[in-house]
């Protein structure tokens, strides 16, 4: 296993008096794929909307407990927000291209962190459509607006925009869940892709999909980590018997 | 009586209403463009008022009233955008803030002639701008502002959050997400405020009386230096609009053609509202179309 990417420690979500993550302790490893799992309403977006400060916009929100990037708590009042999610990308459950062109989309985040040289721009963006497989559709269209692609493409644009500002992290939240089977497995095949430059942690409800791309996958319940291992022992050979329970399909 | 006999009546009484209202507007419209169109001509669009004698024209008015227009935009736009802005994107919810709200809702209801009454008192004579575009257009600004805070509000709230979240996760800062993300999709709800807040400037007479004033003095249009007293672009001088000069004329015009003059004011004053609101619609939905790619 290689370094840690990113680690919660203690990490408790509150909405006012609700508490929805408890004391949730976890390391992601360099380049892999964490998988989070469990039933609805367990936690698994509070939890990955707090790993890149997300939740700041909700009001009745908190935070407590540590979040670690080499060695340093990002989930202080004095942290630079702006630039720590430069670092942390996210990508949603229902694709959210910005109301621009397909070039305009991708070149936004590059652009507003300091490359204006329109050739450097054009490159960036080629790259990063292709990284996320999307290129060979894209290509001729590149200043038609975005909201025309479909869904799948959509999503792909999406996971390219992240791509186009070299974040360390994804945080992906059910990224393929609104998309069709075909969709789907090309956004499977990208994720086993991009985990070479890239650590990825995703939220997942299919558990086909937890076992084909990632290398451990933590299960959620209430707000609280059962078990976290790695893939396969979590599906072959769980500790508990929540987990097993839950993977088999017994509840959730 | 069955659902589908029941959705028929409904949407027939929906249908006549909706007619009857289209109606009275055209008759509206056509009435005054009737009235109204025969009187124009160039020379009336162009040629000063008379006061006893036949054959005046509206040109200093006309000339006014786009002026005050674009004096009176040029405050409110900014402002009522930056203070939208931060209602909808800044502040925090609480009392402070619903108390902001309560004030501009009541100021955006203010009557008119009241407002014109507090221009009189506070910016005509306590500040002493006297009788000058400038003081019309700061009290049309009083109750054009509340419109455009809460229009801009409005449209900002429209966004979807997604977009703006979005946004921040790329690691861009909250004010460039808001200029560049979240205006342009709400531009178009922006604008058909700054349309509605045009159109109150157009058409306003009561609180003008006592702010711009009732008369034009003789305007030198071959000078456009902005501090001399006779030029055109000069901000302190007074300045009868349109809508001033078309209930002047009809209150208490002497001139034998004052009725025609009232109904050719009338005609372009309406005529220029609906130019207006053409051109600003082109060019929202050009600007739109730029920022967000779409045809
Ligand atoms: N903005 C919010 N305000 C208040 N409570 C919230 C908010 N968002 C989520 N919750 C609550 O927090 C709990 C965890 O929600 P969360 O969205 O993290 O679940 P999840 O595991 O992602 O579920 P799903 O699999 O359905 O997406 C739920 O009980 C939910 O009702
Ligand atoms: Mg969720």
């Amino acid at each position: 296993m290689g370094e840690i990417a990113l680690s919660a420690k203690k990490l408790n979500v509150y909405y006012g008096e609700k508490h929805a993550v408890h004391d949730v302790s976890l390391d992601f490893a360099e380049k892999e794929v964490t998988a989070l799992i469990g039933p609805s309403g367990c936690g698994k977006s509070t939890f990955l909307r707090s790993l890149n400060r997300m939740n700041d916009l909700i009001p009745s929100c908190k935070v407590t407990g540590e979040i670690l990037i080499d060695d340093r708590n990002i989930n202080g009042t004095d942290t630079d927000v702006v630039a720590l999610r430069k670092k942390i990308g996210m990508v949603w459950q229902r694709p959210n291209p910005f109301h621009k062109s397909i070039y305009e989309n991708i070149a936004f985040g590059p652009r507003y962190h300091g490359i204006k040289n329109k050739k450097q721009l054009d490159e960036i963006v080629e790259q990063s459509l292709r990284k996320a497989a999307i290129w060979e559709e894209t290509k001729d269209r590149l200043h038609k607006s975005a909201l025309a692609l479909s869904g799948g493409q959509q999503q792909r644009l999406c996971i390219a925009r992240t791509v186009a500002v070299k974040p360390d992290v994804i945080l992906m939240d059910e990224p393929a869940s609104a998309l069709d089977p075909i969709s789907t497995s090309k956004i499977e095949e990208l994720i086993s892709e991009l985990k070479q430059d890239y650590s990825i942690v995703i939220v997942t409800h299919n558990m086909h999909q937890a076992a084909r791309v990632s290398e451990k996958t933590a299960f959620f319940l209430n707000g609280h980590v059962v078990e976290y291992d790695k893939t396969e022992t979590i599906f072959t050979n769980p500790t508990h018997q929540r987990t097993n329970d839950y993977i088999t399909g017994r509840f959730g | 009586m069955s659902a589908k006999t029941a959705d028929k009546i409904a949407t027939g009484v929906i249908v006549f209403i909706t007619g009857l209202i289209a109606l009275a507007l055209i008759g509206l419209l056509g009435y005054i463009l009737f009235r109204g169109l025969g009187h124009i001509s160039w020379h009336f669009l162009t040629s000063p008022p008379e006061t006893i004698r036949k054959g005046g024209g509206i040109g200093p008015q006309l000339f006014n009233s786009l002026f005050l227009l674009v004096l009176t935009m040029v405050i409110t736009v900014p402002l009522g955008i930056g203070a939208g802005i931060y209602m909808s994107e800044y502040a925090k919810a609480g009392k402070i803030t619903s108390a902001i709200r309560l004030v501009v809702e009541v100021l955006s209801s203010f009557p008119s002639i009241i407002v014109g009454l507090f221009g009189l008192l506070v910016i005509v004579n306590k500040f002493n701008l006297g009788f000058s575009l400038l003081s019309g257009a700061l009290a049309l600004t009083i109750f054009n502002l509340p419109l455009m805070v809460r229009i801009t509000e409005q449209g900002l709230r429209s966004v979807p959050v997604q977009q703006k979240e979005a946004s921040l996760a790329l690691g861009i800062s909250k004010w460039k997400t808001i200029r560049s993300v979240q205006l342009p999709i709400a531009l178009p709800i922006v604008l058909s405020g700054s349309i509605l807040a045009a159109g109150r400037i157009f058409g306003e007479a009561a609180a003008l009386l006592f702010t711009a004033g009732m008369s034009s003095p003789r305007l030198d249009f071959s000078d456009w230096n902005p501090l001399h007293s006779d030029s055109p672009l000069n901000p302190m001088r007074p300045a009868e609009t349109l809508a001033v000069h078309i209930w002047k004329v009809n209150s208490e015009g002497l001139a034998p053609d004052a009725t025609q003059i009232a109904a050719g004011a009338s005609a372009v004053l309406i005529i220029t509202v609906l130019l207006f609101n053409l051109g600003a619609r082109a060019l929202g939905r050009y600007m739109h179309n730029k920022f967000t790619a779409s045809k």
